[in-house]
């Protein structure tokens, strides 16, 4: 586990990475804690505006319209960020992406940077490549310090250390900051990470950051947070390197009039987050000298150009998917093998990464459509995942390959089955005769099924199946009309 | 605009991908239409009479431990004192700029002209304007203008007292964007309550790296 990021082309698939997971309780405890209690104060401050269903509709419309003329407002963002004495780039995927950032933080002379939490620097894996020429980087978000001290990862979009509690994150700041004596308190702990890091803040002239928002209208960047950590990486050191996906740029200003009241309730469940930092390129008497903005695709143009999945590009990162899904509740993070977990990482990352390196994620939901009814800015998740759930099939099923694909085969045996009263019959017959060594009696004399050979097996991994009855309901039917009642 | 060579092919070659994407480039003028006709049939304004609005705006400064007092023109610097020597403050940077009555005698205010890190580190808390505060969040925006400084000033001392004319208060984030709208390139601090945190199992501590306390005088 340690330092090695989540990545999809080397993690297990999700059904098995869950099961390791559910034998977990701790994280379970600490995942499913953490969840409801976001989740209850995300409803009450929800539930304060009359509006909001309103600003979800907007919310929604600002985004789809702003991917309907993505290039335009991107040149815009870029000629307004430039007039303004920042300095934009491009980068086609991670590799070029962390290929400009390092040679920035080299050109700016420093071999530390400060980072603010970034989901984008994760999904670039970036701080190993920082490592790897020689930086290094500070983590400063408390969450994002907790795991690259516990050489652990991200198991949340907006918390990413929700699954360690106060004891687990204590023993991890007693031995990496040296303090024998540190109490459990959480106070305590955020006094630790505040003594640790103000040296930090003081002392490193370079400051790495995402964006939550880029303002086309004026080349502004936005960024939400609430401990201070971010106003200090944006504003103490000297060069500032901020990386965003394209898919960050909203309009006009007047647009963050929705994203903020969007954004802070569906993430942390706070009327407003502590602190908004709204900065235009660079200024000689407020903050960094040199400012930096690297413009992300690294997949996203093939996402927009997927007519049924373009909406996963709408995502302001709010994690309130995450929160209200019972099955990342149940899981955690890490099951999904992603920085991106729960429901927007269950689709965000198959389309991110090739598909064939995610083909477990878009089954990784129940479909109960809890995360349509959160997600502040109308996202259809459920929709999503049936559309790739549409696509994984046809790529198993496509070709030679196809001709050859166990699943494929096995539908369409049971479609031939289902096709016909007599071979239905037949079939459950077969069923009842086939299951009976594999039958086990419960205390109430109720039979289960605990294990099921070969690719049926899939089904019991993490759940019994119960006994087919002994007798179907046409059966009994058929009986009642004979005994003439 | 790059650092290197091929900065310049992968602008051409990500608008390229999109434009595919979108079966064509967009139009500056037609994108300006487009973005007319999405629907806001949310709050624009707030419905409250002033007193009330008022009311809101302490009440939702108090529900995050800012202590709110109220106070006539001609008070301030009373109002100031009292609340320093509550806090048992003494040495505050205040920013360029700030008005002069505002400050009480007994304390010692440096005036921040450059001051580093290290030295805005030193001080016990700062005192500043602000642009205008949100009721219904209850938020206070300061920006890069003559009585609220640098972003830096506000962020290092670990107490910060806030002066807003009520004048300045609006009810909504939309009012509050609208007012924002002409001045919006200014570096700007939206500041809701003291710094806090809720990543270790949820529980909201105060003060991780920004001011631990933050109090408001409103002036009438």
């Amino acid at each position: 586990m340690s330092g090695v990021g989540l990545d999809p082309r080397t993690a297990p698939t999700f059904p098995m990475a869950a099961k390791t997971m559910l034998g977990d309780t701790q994280l379970r405890k600490n995942v499913r804690h953490a969840t409801d209690v976001i989740q209850a104060k995300r409803a009450r401050v929800v539930a304060e505006m009359p509006d909001w269903q309103q600003l979800r509709e907007a919310g929604k419309q600002i985004r789809q319209h702003t991917m309907e003329h993505l290039d335009f407002y991107l040149e815009e963002f870029e000629a307004n960020c430039t007039r303004a004495g920042g300095v934009v780039h491009w980068a086609r995927d991670a590799e070029e992406a962390r290929r400009i950032i390092v040679g920035l933080v080299k050109a700016s002379g420093s071999d530390e940077v400060i980072k603010i939490k970034s989901m984008t620097t994760e999904e670039i894996q970036l701080n190993s490549a920082l490592e790897a020429a020689g930086i290094h980087p500070f983590e400063t978000d408390l969450a994002e310090l907790i795991i690259q001290l516990g050489e652990d990862r991200p198991s949340h979009i907006v918390v990413p250390a929700l699954h360690k509690n106060r004891q687990q994150i204590r023993e991890i700041f007693q031995k990496k900051m040296n303090l024998p004596e540190l109490g459990e308190r959480p106070q305590d702990l955020a006094d630790a990470a505040r003594m640790f890091l103000r040296e930090k803040f003081l002392r490193v002239k370079t400051g790495v950051s995402g964006a939550n928002f880029l303002i086309a209208e004026t080349g502004g960047v936005c960024v939400v947070e609430s401990e201070g950590n971010g106003r200090m990486c944006l504003t103490l050191p000297e060069t500032l390197i901020t990386v965003a996906g394209i898919d960050k740029v909203v309009p006009r200003f007047q647009d963050l009039e929705v994203l903020l009241q969007l954004l802070p309730r569906s993430a942390t469940g706070e009327r407003m987050n502590p602190y908004n930092s709204i900065w235009t390129g660079v200024n000689a008497a407020d903050g960094p000298r040199t400012f930096h903005v690297v413009l992300m695709d690294n997949a996203r143009t093939e996402i927009l150009a997927d007519e049924e999945g373009r909406q996963t590009l709408n995502c302001i990162r709010c994690a309130a998917c995450q929160n209200a899904c019972p099955v990342y509740r149940q899981t955690g993070g890490h099951a999904y093998g992603s920085v991106y977990a729960g429901p927007i990482g269950a689709i965000l990352t198959p389309q991110l990464q090739e598909m064939k390196h995610a083909q477990s994620l878009p089954y990784a939901s129940s479909l109960c459509g809890a995360c349509y009814e959160v997600c502040p800015v109308k996202i259809n998740i459920p929709e999503v995942l049936i559309h790739l759930r549409n696509k994984v099939v046809k790529q198993n099923t496509a070709g030679v390959a196809g001709f050859f694909d166990v699943e494929a085969s096995a539908m369409k045996a049971m479609a031939m089955i289902f096709r016909s009263e007599r071979r239905f019959r037949a079939a459950q017959r077969l069923g009842r005769v086939a299951e009976g060594p594999l039958v086990h009696k419960d205390g109430r004399g109720e039979g289960w099924i605990g294990w099921l050979p070969g690719m049926l097996g899939g089904w019991t991994q993490v759940r019994d199946l119960q006994e087919m009855p002994k007798e179907t309901f046409r059966d009994w039917w058929e009986k009642r009309a004979a005994n003439g009642r | 605009m790059g650092v290197d060579g091929s900065a310049g092919s992968a602008r051409a070659e990500v608008l390229r991908r999109i434009r595919a994407a979108n079966g064509g480039a967009a139009d500056g003028v037609a994108a300006r239409v487009a973005w007319e006709g999405v629907t806001r049939e949310y709050r624009r304004s707030g419905t409250r009479v002033r007193e009330l609005m008022l009311e809101l705006l302490e009440d939702r400064l108090r529900d995050y431990d800012a202590t709110v007092v109220r106070t006539a023109g001609g008070d301030v610097a009373r109002s100031v004192a009292r609340m320093l020597a509550e806090r048992g403050v003494t040495r505050m940077v205040v920013p360029v700029g700030l008005r002069a009555e505002w400050l009480p005698s007994g304390f010692e205010f440096v005036v921040d002209e450059g001051l580093s890190a290290g030295e805005l580190n030193g001080f016990d808390g700062v005192m500043t304007g602000a642009t205008l505060a949100i009721a219904e969040t209850g938020t206070v925006v300061l920006q890069n203008v003559a009585g609220q400084g640098r972003r830096a000033v506000t962020l290092v001392p670990d107490y910060h007292l806030c002066l807003v004319r009520l004048d300045d208060v609006v009810e909504t984030v939309p009012e509050a964007m609208a007012r924002l709208q002409g001045t919006a390139e200014l570096a700007t601090t939206f500041v809701s309550g003291p710094s806090a945190t809720a990543d270790i199992e949820m529980t909201r501590i105060k003060g991780v790296h920004g001011p631990r306390f933050l109090d408001v005088i409103l002036i009438d």
